[in-house]
């Protein structure tokens, strides 16, 4: 049958190249997704093997493997062994609470701390000795190049004399260092983004500059907020090296605990695999529910 | 921001009294000398000039706590409403001084001196011999020199972390789901990325990649030779901070002026005229900040190596960051890590001052 509408033998043309631009496009979209998400899945897979399933390579589970809890059993998840009392759970607990705690507080005062510098920042003009404002601004944002090594030694004497080796305040402490940078950065940004004649306007109301800012201020700041949050919450979840430095046994947080495993146990694969998919088994569901904010954190800053 | 004054203006006609101001500062001063008096003490009673003191250094931490919190409180006392004004900032820089500057110093001090952890003297101080040290040790220097080859691997990803963003910006499906799925890597520890990629899929044996290279007829071997090795540690790396440049670069694409781009795309620009002439030049100072920053993440490079190589094979893979953590654990060397360490440092300053001002002043000129 004749079509009432015919495409020009032009127009035909670009159909075919767009189609073939659509093609590399979704070619190269899923080929990088499979690359960022193989190891994810390899790794949760591999928690559900038993050893000749690994050594023979198999991969899809139910068609090539029967999925097992053995990798669960060795930090005492599985269905056998929930109800029961289990030692490797309790240490798993341990650290994973251990992580929690310390990444949550770290990430609460480095929000506290940063966002009321940086709407200081951003509001008033600050004059410390031969510091102005701008000075000000890139001392803080400066400790993001100083490295971790410069600063372990030190803080391993100091603890030691301050009785806070192995405790979490230690890591709270050195971790809200660490992201307080990244926190003043992002919020500054917001604040910047805020006008300022509400505050004006909330100040002629007859509110101080800290109501106007809790009540006015902070409300509107709060997206950001939850950003730098949630940025510092994956930065300090996920450090190691301060952790090794700096705890032994009882405030060690997770990443410390799988480095350990993967040092002495050689291939126990499955229970590795079990702990690995555990300790990122939070963050992965962190990124799926808030990857809004993540985003709006680390663009934050970068466009001007 | 080189504004004068106050954005956000306030005036206020503060009446402080002269007995309040006195408090504030008797505050001030009180816990000040409550906190040097007890460090005084507690020095003298652990070199055994005293006979009764304090366990631990707490209560002096204590003190400067109790002192930091009146050095914040009489901001108000005696400044009234301006000192309102210097709250905000205050306490940050109180953390930020009292967690970075004193450690610093301390840290200048330990470089100095011979200490070593196993031995039971403490520190001694040792002159010119940790530098002299340094300067033969070619392990160290090595490690620089992968230092140099790790930055510059940030070239490649910034390629890869640009074609990404620009991918994710085209009219496809499904964006937000491919945007969680290339979001996902930096959410993982090192330490289990070392694991999972290092430690499991890159096994010589039961590896799948190992698998699929010995399905094309090739031998496995990752931490065998020093450029595969390297290669690996790098790609690793890559995996895990590709997002971050990609999502800042997406950011700006998404801020990219729309005008312009349908004003080249009526002017017949092809796409990669397109990109060649407005995108990326558009993009520059996007891709300036996504680099700076990334290069300064990678400075700090070491947990991928520690846990995957330690350095190996030779030292090939060793980041300075690494290096320094084993002179740390394993030969309780403290003093001469400290002192790479604060080499380290200064390296770095210059590196970045140097790259930020030649960036700044490259951008001034119009390309």
């Amino acid at each position: 049958m004749n079509a009432i509408f015919k495409d020009h033998e032009s127009d035909r043309r670009v159909k075919a190249k767009w189609w073939t631009s659509r093609i590399a496009i979704y070619t190269a979209l899923l080929t990088w997704a499979v690359i960022c998400l193989f190891p994810i899945f390899w790794t949760i897979t591999t928690s559900f093997k038993l050893a000749p399933d690994v050594m023979k390579g198999n991969l899809i589970p139910w068609w090539d493997f029967t999925p097992s809890w053995k990798g669960w059993e060795a930090i005492g998840f599985s269905p056998r062994l929930i109800g029961e009392v289990s030692t490797v759970r309790e240490e798993f607990l341990k650290r994973f609470w251990n992580s929690t705690i310390i990444s949550i507080s770290a990430s609460l005062l480095a929000v506290v701390l940063g966002s009321l510098a940086a709407y200081g920042l951003s509001r008033f003009n600050y004059r410390f000795g031969f510091m102005r404002n701008s000075d000000i601004s890139f001392f803080f944002l400066s400790q993001m190049i100083l490295p971790p090594v410069v600063l372990a030694l030190p803080f391993l004497v100091l603890y030691k004399s301050l009785a806070l080796l192995d405790s979490r305040i230690g890591l709270i402490l050195l971790y809200t260092l660490m992201v307080l940078p990244i926190v003043i950065w992002i919020m500054r940004d917001q604040f910047q983004g805020i006008p300022i004649e509400l505050e004006e306007a909330a100040l002629v109301d007859g509110l101080g500059i800290w109501g106007a800012f809790m009540q006015i201020v902070l409300p509107i700041a709060l997206p950001g907020m939850v950003a730098a949050f949630i940025l510092s919450l994956v930065l300090s979840w996920n450090e190691y090296f301060f952790a090794a430095l700096l705890t032994s046994t009882n405030a060690t947080t997770l990443p410390v605990m799988v480095a350990s495993q993967t040092g002495s146990q050689g291939i126990n694969w499955w229970s590795m695999a079990a702990l690995s998919s555990a300790a990122i088994l939070p963050l992965v569901i962190v990124a799926i529910f808030l990857e809004k904010y993540i985003i709006k954190g680390m663009a934050a800053g970068a466009v001007k | 921001m080189n504004i004068e004054g106050d954005l956000l203006h306030t005036v206020t006609a503060d009446k402080i009294s002269d007995s309040r101001k006195r408090l504030g500062k008797l505050m001030v001063w009180g816990t000040a000398l409550l906190c040097v008096g007890l460090a005084v003490w507690q020095t003298a009673y652990q070199t055994g000039r005293i006979s009764s003191g304090f366990d631990t250094w707490r209560p002096i931490l204590y003190a400067y706590m109790a002192w930091a919190t009146a050095l914040c409180a009489a901001q108000v006392i005696v400044n009234g409403e301006k000192g309102k004004r210097t709250l905000f900032v205050l306490p940050a820089t109180l953390f930020v001084v009292s967690l970075v500057v004193f450690p610093l110093l301390f840290a200048l001090y330990i470089s100095f001196t011979d200490w070593n952890l196993a031995s039971p003297n403490g520190p001694q101080p040792n002159g010119w011999d940790n530098p002299i040290q340094m300067w033969n040790d070619s392990f160290f220097w090595n490690a620089l020199k992968n230092m140099v080859y790790y930055v510059l691997a940030v070239s490649v990803e910034y390629v890869i972390a640009f074609g990404l963003a620009l991918l994710l910006n085209a009219q496809i499906r499904a964006r937000k789901f491919f945007r969680v799925v290339f979001l996902l890597p930096l959410m993982l520890s090192p330490v289990a990325v070392s694991w999972m990629i290092g430690k499991s899929m890159l096994e010589v044996r039961f590896g799948p990649v190992s698998r699929l290279i010995r399905e094309f007829g090739g031998e496995p071997s990752f931490y065998g030779t020093p450029e595969i090795a390297r290669f690996m540690i790098m790609a690793m790396d890559a995996w895990t901070f590709i997002p971050f440049m990609m999502i800042m670069l997406l950011a700006g694409l998404q801020a990219l002026p729309r005008e312009v781009l349908e004003a080249s795309k009526v002017d017949g620009a092809s796409g990669w005229q397109s990109f060649k002439e407005i995108i990326f030049p558009l993009m520059l100072p996007v891709s300036v900040t996504a680099v700076v920053i990334r290069i300064i993440f990678k400075l700090k490079l070491a947990d991928v190596i520690i846990n995957v190589t330690s350095g190996g094979p030779g030292g090939a893979t060793d980041s300075v960051t690494s290096f320094i953590f084993r002179e740390y654990r394993d030969r309780s060397n403290v003093g001469y890590g400290t002192m790479l360490a604060m080499v380290y440092l200064v390296l770095i300053v210059i590196f970045v001052t140097v790259l930020l001002k030649l960036v700044s002043r490259w951008m001034e000129r119009p390309a």
